[in-house]
């Protein structure tokens, strides 16, 4: 155990304990979640910095100190009552800016919304307010969801805790950070091509993507509605599916929700019996494309399974290797659709032409041209395109065929397997700026992730240890629509299998923090 | 010769009502072009009898009972408004003056 880094006593046992853990010290009235709360703010006081400073881990883009003090409060003083709480009461939580929260300011990312404060929760946030989980803040990410490095943030970008001069991926890397650095032991992402399974793997967390539908989307400012996804980052895959029950189940407000109950997720992540799983290895998310230090790792991986009694054989997606075209033609024209909603008129940022006539249209463009960023232009504009007469049917119509093959390709595979892996990510953490001057080289970042989404099947990301670089692998973890616990069952013993070898979690032999000049006043310690 | 020109992507911005400086607007047309060369490859490896998918799980029509439910406050929706007046949003002038 590294020496307490934040000073207070005691306090670095509490922002490196398990979810898990701190619930059932909590339960036991070993610790107050004031104390589980302040321990953490001080910890994101001590080593994030803010984005934009250059320093630091930056995974937030707002802390809110007082109110995850108040809600603390709330808990410690109901549980004294002898009132009876959720299991997850009093352990504190981050969400990615881009979910609305009542009276705490929400931007996505973006310049447009800087400064809005949403009058509504989304139901996921009504769900961890009523389980009583204290909201730590807001965490970065690229502006609308749109990057897979964090680096597209209108913000400045987090930087990711195992080398601060990488990136953290993205779109939520903040989330992931802010677990990884042990500033949050849970935090909320969303995944439309990979958004919370790719940062978890270049952090060394976990992150899972729900089925479609699985966690109600009431709430999210939306991406591409056909695919969004929101989901739970955290350390541990018990700590992920505890998440993902407080969270998950029907919501009348989401019209794509489904209506099955989320199931015994914690259960099966404690059954750590993979006897006679069928392990299907995805021909075409493995071997050339992915580097040699992420192919040992995920290889490793599949030993441990095998020797453990799962039966690892492999399958073939032809299509996959398509998907990401499909993609990036369906992700830009729901993109484009739902972003017409920021125009400047009703909400967020208002800027008129500097010359001519102030009318609403020459304002709207005006304030789209002023208030999003390169990338999100870029995604409006070539969903625009893809949507136009004349090219529909050779761009978006085909990749919506594609999207088919891919579920066709799904089906056959499960046909086969159980559940389905592959690396999750091709390299481990590239540095910042790298890939900032090439799209098509970040798209590619999200090669494995984006089938799941496409055929809107549940997925997992968990470290399968370190490439020879010294940075993390992420091991994806693929399952039919609607058999999530399946991830849950195959990801909690491979991390008990690995964590037996390197005799702890992986994130115990992350380097030390520096810590940073706490910035924001709303986090200095008391 | 280029999939996307600089005159087709300031046709889109104009469309998707994005002011783009010339600058921005070079850069963007050459990186569309290059995106949409990529992702083009699409259209020939799917046949005529391939239906299309737009949605991940089938989906069936959702209905609630027809009866009024309370909305936000007003005055909690306004607060969020870069202009309003009299309970309602106030904006530009939306027609052309002749």
């Amino acid at each position: 155990m590294a020496p307490a880094e934040s000073g207070r006593p005691g306090a670095d046992d509490l922002v490196r304990a398990t979810a898990a853990d701190l619930a059932q010290r909590l339960a036991a009235r070993e610790v107050s979640s004031e104390e589980v709360v302040r321990a953490h703010l001080d910890r994101i006081a001590a080593v994030d910095g803010a984005p934009g400073d250059g320093r630091g881990v930056a995974a937030f883009l707002h802390v809110s100190g007082e109110e995850a003090l108040a809600a603390a409060r709330d808990v410690d003083a109901r549980r004294a009552a002898g009132e009876d709480l959720h299991p997850a009461a009093g352990v504190p939580v981050a969400v990615k800016d881009v979910v609305v929260t009542r009276g705490t300011p929400t931007t996505a990312g973006s310049k447009i919304l800087e400064g809005w404060v949403p009058p509504y929760d989304a139901t996921l946030v009504e769900r961890l307010r009523a389980a009583g989980m204290p909201l730590l803040g807001k965490t970065n990410m690229d502006e609308f969801a749109m990057g897979s490095s964090t680096e597209h943030s209108a913000y400045g970008p987090t930087r990711n805790p195992w080398d601060t001069s990488r990136t953290p991926g993205g779109s939520g890397g903040g989330s992931a950070a802010a677990v990884a650095a042990f500033e949050a032991p849970l935090a909320v992402g969303t995944d439309t091509g990979g958004s919370i399974r790719q940062p978890a793997a270049v952090t060394g967390s976990v992150g899972v993507k729900p089925t479609y539908g699985g966690i109600s989307r009431y709430g999210l400012v939306a991406m591409a509605s056909s695919l969004d996804q929101a989901g739970p980052c955290a350390r541990t895959v018990l700590d992920a599916a505890l998440l993902h029950e407080v969270m998950g189940g029907h919501d009348p407000r989401d019209a794509t929700s489904l209506t099955d109950p989320v199931g015994a997720l914690a259960d099966a992540a404690r059954s750590r019996d993979v006897r006679g799983m069928r392990v299907g290895v995805v021909r075409e998310l493995t071997g050339e494309g992915f580097s040699d230090g992420v192919s040992a790792s995920f290889r490793a991986s599949l030993d441990l399974l095998a020797d453990a009694g799962a039966e690892v054989v492999e399958v073939s997606c032809p299509t996959f290797a398509h998907a990401l075209d499909a993609y990036y033609l369906i992700m830009p024209s729901e993109a484009s659709s739902n972003l017409a909603r920021f125009d400047g008129m009703r909400f967020g940022l208002r800027v008129e032409p500097s010359e001519g006539p102030v009318t609403a249209e020459r304002v709207m463009a005006a304030t789209r041209g002023a208030g999003f960023g390169a990338e999100v232009k870029r995604r409006i504009i070539l969903g625009t395109y893809a949507l136009s007469a004349g090219y529909y049917d050779a761009y978006y119509g085909s990749a919506q065929k594609v999207r088919t093959l891919v579920q066709r390709d799904f089906a056959a595979a499960f046909e086969q397997a159980d559940v389905l892996v592959s690396p999750t990510a091709p390299t481990t953490a590239f540095p910042l700026g790298s890939r900032l001057d090439d799209p098509l080289a970040m798209y590619a970042a999200d090669i494995a992730t984006i089938p799941a989404n496409l055929a809107g099947v549940p997925g997992m990301s968990l470290p399968s240890g370190l490439a020879e670089d010294g940075l993390p692998v992420g091991f994806q973890v693929m399952a039919p629509a609607r058999a999530d616990e399946r991830l849950y069952r195959l990801g909690g013993a491979l991390e008990a299998l690995l964590e037996e070898r390197w005799g702890g979690p992986l994130l115990a032999s992350a380097p030390r923090l520096e810590t940073v000049p706490a910035t924001r006043p709303e986090v200095a310690p008391a | 010769m280029p999939v996307l020109s600089t005159d087709d992507v300031a046709r889109l911005a104009a469309l998707a009502r994005i002011d783009l400086d010339p600058d921005e607007l070079e850069r963007l047309a050459g990186e569309l072009d290059a995106v949409v060369a990529a992702v083009a490859s699409v259209s020939s490896v799917v046949s005529d009898d391939v239906p299309a998918t737009s949605h991940p799980l089938p989906l069936t029509d959702v209905y609630r009972e027809d009866v009024v439910q309370p909305s936000l406050p007003v005055d909690d929706v306004l607060a969020g408004a870069p202009a309003a007046q009299d309970g309602r949003f106030l904006v530009p002038q939306i027609l052309e003056e002749d």
